[in-house]
Order: structure tokens, then C-alpha cells, then sequence
């Protein structure tokens, strides 16, 4: 991993310097080595700070709308599953794929720092990554970790280490070791009875605080007014009242991403509570795949959202009004 | 707290103005009885329907909501009703798994010409909902009496 920073940091310091890129999307190191943050690099500020590492595990296709209608050109740093995030934004037109140079980089699976601690590892001063297992210099001493036990948990369900769109590739991927296969969570909840289901719900949706951060994150909602900060919508952001309101804005923010969701997982990894929110995504995953045929979105650019496209034989609703069964 | 027997559920029917809303017209010039508990709200196509409608229906005390549009390939916008049809069984099997009693959701097609069909679906809709009981899952108490 280590090695892997300083090619990116050679090859991005040369885009820059040739005027390839105006500027660069990565990430900028912080207070610990765990907290990397997303940061954009120009020409004046250099890459001072620039940082690659196993903790990189944002998905920065979403910095890209703001830059729209920016002329500047940008280098951006793509691992696999961020990739579908960009070919769903081209085909969405919501970036401008001229002014983007991608780098895609192998991608080995990253690491959530929650887990390392969750260990009883403190005091992290370094984290070397050896994709089988992991090395944690603290300063009560090394410790060495397995892995696969300390994924984030988007990387738990991996989508492969192909990339489906890239100006060029830096470092070899490896699909991540899958501890999950990608739909147990929901087979799981669907096989409960209808009154486990209100409670697993109620006591998962009742932690939230509102805060946004799964619509802000997410590199499908790109709306320029969000319908929950459109005033005249009666469903403006402010705190949930009531049960009602923490239902509705989470089956309203999946549904509005309903068949342009390509399960980054990036929800479920921002959330301050720990809401299981991909959970709701992989749900309309799910029966999109089941009633209308397996579709991936972001595989390639330019497909068709199955929610806006249609044939004569469709599943009726009243089928699953009239289900038997929990 | 009034009794079971006279509970008396709040049905929302999303009618399309072309075929359903003319259907239950034709219900009423038939002479054809379907409950007074089903409040019809006009729409111009099934695919009006915001999924934002349903649950915002529920909040404000609906026990049952129910969509009604042309039959698919009679739409008078040629195929409103082939997306409705899309988005809403997403919708449905979402809520259910959010452990919402199903029956509480249902879509049906109904032409201008059916009118019996209008009466026998609405009697039987607020029949499956009067056995389901008051809707308290999805629902915002402080709009309730």
C-alpha cells in the first residue's frame, strides 16, 4: 500500500505538472492515520499532504458534481466499486466526462477503523497492510490483525476488482475475500414475520438523527434541491417528530435512488448511528432483479434504469399486495 | 375508544381521471353502492401518483391506500401506467418489508366502463381493511383526533 502512494503521487505530481489535470481528487492525511479526508489538490497547493492508504475508503466520484460547471480539469482516483458510481453519473450527465482523467487503483479492501478498535487496539501510530492481514504499530506495542475481520463492511460484499471505466490503471486488485454473500441481509429480514420486521425497523430508524449524511454522501443523489430541503415540498429537513417521519424519509431516500443505487455502500458506512441503510438500497436491488431481470447499475454507461423503462408483461403490484405468507 | 364493529376506516383512492374516475361515475349513475369510507381523489394519470402521496396519505390517518388507472395499454397517455405499475409494486414490497400488513396497499385497473368493477373492488378493499383494523404502523399521531 505503502508503494502504492508513491506512484500515485509520482504519476499525479507529473499530470499536474504537464497540465493534463488542473486539479486532483484524493485524499489529505490528518491528525491520525485513519483519519484521511477527501481533498482536492491544485497546481498553486501541490500535493503536500496527499495520502493513500487503507483507510481511503470514500467514494470520491460524488466530489465530482459540484465541479460541473467548472472548466478545470480533473484527476480523479477510482477504485472498483466507485467506478459503477461513475458510469451511472456519465450516464446521468451529471459529470462532465471530457474535463475528467481517472485513475483507477487495484483496490485490496479497506479497513474500518471502528473494527481495529472494536479489538481493543489503541494508541495507533502506524498500520502497515499486508492484504492478508494487517500490522498495527501502537504505542503500546505491534499487534497483527486478520483482515477479512476488519473490512469495512461495504468490502464484506466486494464487488470484483474490475474496473468499468479508467483513463489508466495504477496497482493490481484483488477481489476482496466476501465474508457476506450480498443479499443475506435481506433474505434475512424477509424470511421474519411481518412484526419482527416493524420492530427490527422502528429500533434501527428511531437512532436517526437526521443529520443527512447518507443523502450527502451518496453519489446517486445528485439533485440540485433535494426534496427534503425543498421548502415547498412539506417534507423540508428538520429533525424527525415523529416515527412517521424517520419511515418516510428512509423509504423515500432509497426509493429515489431505486434502480440508479450501484450498492457502494457509502450510506451505511457514513452513518453516525450505525443504521443498516444499505439494507433498504439492496432491497430494491433485489426485487428490481427478481421482477424485471438482473440489472447492475453503473456497469456500463448509458443503460436504462429499469424504473423508467417498462414492458407489457410487468409483474402486477396487486401480486404483492395478495402475497400469503409472514 | 369506539368499538371494532363500528370501526369505520379512512380509504384514499387514487383515481385517474380517464378511466377509474369515470368508472366510479358510472358506479353512481348505475346506481351501483361501494362504502362512503372510500374518498376519491382525482388524478390526471395513475403515474401522478408520488410514492410521497401514499406514505403523506397514511400519515394523515388513511387505513388503506389504493390506486386505480386505465388497464396498461389503454393509457390516455399511452403508457403512464406501465411505470406506475413498475414503481409502485417496488414500493408495496418495500413497505412490506418494513413489516407494513400488505393489505393495506393495492393497485387495480379500472376502465370508464367498469362500473361493477369499481363497486365489487372498493367493497371488497374496505372489507380487507376493516379486517385488518386501524392502520397505527405507518401514521402520525399527532394528526389523529
Amino acid at each position: 500500500m505503502q508503494g502504492l502512494e508513491l506512484k500515485l503521487k509520482e504519476r499525479l505530481q507529473k499530470l499536474l505538472d504537464d497540465g493534463t489535470v488542473d486539479c486532483v481528487i484524493g485524499w489529505t492525511k490528518g491528525e491520525f492515520i485513519y483519519d484521511v479526508t477527501p481533498a482536492i489538490f491544485t497546481k498553486e497547493s501541490g500535493l503536500d499532504g496527499f495520502v493513500y492508504n487503507s483507510f481511503c475508503g470514500a467514494n470520491l466520484s460524488k466530489y465530482l458534481v459540484s465541479q460541473i460547471t467548472s472548466d478545470k480539469k480533473f484527476a480523479v482516483i477510482l477504485k472498483p466499486c466507485d467506478t459503477y458510481s461513475m458510469n451511472q453519473l456519465i450516464t446521468e450527465h451529471r459529470v462532465n466526462r471530457e474535463n475528467i482523467y481517472i485513475i483507477g487503483v487495484g483496490c485490496s479492501g479497506h479497513i474500518d477503523i471502528d473494527k481495529v478498535k472494536a479489538q481493543g487496539v489503541s494508541g495507533i501510530t502506524n498500520v502497515i497492510d499486508n492484504d492478508n492481514n494487517i500490522i498495527i504499530n501502537s504505542i503500546y506495542g505491534d499487534s497483527k490483525i486478520e483482515k477479512a475481520s476488519v473490512l469495512l463492511s461495504k468490502c464484506q460484499s466486494c464487488k470484483g476488482s474490475e474496473l468499468k471505466i479508467s483513463d489508466e490503471i495504477i496497482g493490481e486488485g484483488i477481489k476482496t475475500p466476501t465474508c457476506d454473500e450480498r443479499f443475506d441481509g435481506v433474505k434475512k429480514l424477509e424470511a421474519m414475520t411481518a412484526e419482527e420486521r416493524f420492530a427490527f425497523w422502528k429500533s434501527e430508524l428511531s437512532k436517526c438523527i437526521r443529520c443527512n449524511a447518507c443523502r450527502n454522501i451518496c453519489p446517486a443523489c445528485t439533485c440540485r434541491t433535494c426534496v427534503f430541503d425543498n421548502a415547498r415540498s412539506n417534507v423540508a429537513a428538520k429533525a424527525n417528530a415523529t416515527e412517521f417521519e424517520e419511515k418516510m424519509f428512509h423509504i423515500i431516500r432509497a426509493f429515489h435512488v431505486a434502480g440508479r443505487c450501484t450498492d457502494c455502500g457509502e450510506c451505511s458506512r457514513v452513518c453516525p448511528q450505525s443504521i443498516p441503510l444499505h439494507l433498504l438500497n439492496r432491497k430494491f436491488i433485489k426485487d428490481i432483479n427478481e421482477f424485471y431481470g438482473d440489472y447492475q447499475a453503473g456497469e456500463e454507461s448509458n443503460q436504462r434504469n429499469p424504473l423508467v423503462n417498462f414492458t407489457e408483461s410487468d409483474i402486477e403490484a396487486t401480486v404483492i399486495s395478495d402475497k400469503e405468507g409472514k | 375508544m369506539q368499538e371494532v364493529k363500528d370501526f369505520k376506516p379512512t380509504i384514499v383512492a387514487f383515481c385517474c381521471n380517464w378511466c377509474s374516475y369515470a368508472g366510479a361515475d358510472l358506479a353512481g349513475s348505475s346506481r351501483l353502492s361501494y362504502p362512503a369510507d372510500v374518498k376519491i381523489i382525482r388524478v390526471p394519470c395513475s403515474g401522478r401518483v408520488n410514492p410521497m402521496f401514499i406514505l403523506k396519505a397514511f400519515e394523515r390517518g388513511a387505513d388503506g391506500v389504493i390506486i386505480c388507472g386505465c388497464h396498461p395499454g389503454d393509457c390516455h397517455y399511452s403508457t403512464g401506467n406501465y411505470y406506475t405499475r413498475r414503481r409502485l409494486a417496488l414500493l408495496y414490497s418495500m413497505l412490506d418489508y418494513m413489516g407494513i400488513e400488505r393489505g393495506r396497499t393495492r393497485v387495480e385497473w379500472v376502465s370508464a366502463a367498469e362500473g361493477v368493477k369499481f363497486s365489487t373492488v372498493m367493497n371488497k378493499f374496505v372489507e380487507d381493511i376493516r379486517a385488518l383494523g386501524e392502520c397505527v404502523k405507518l401514521g402520525d399521531i399527532r394528526c389523529k383526533d
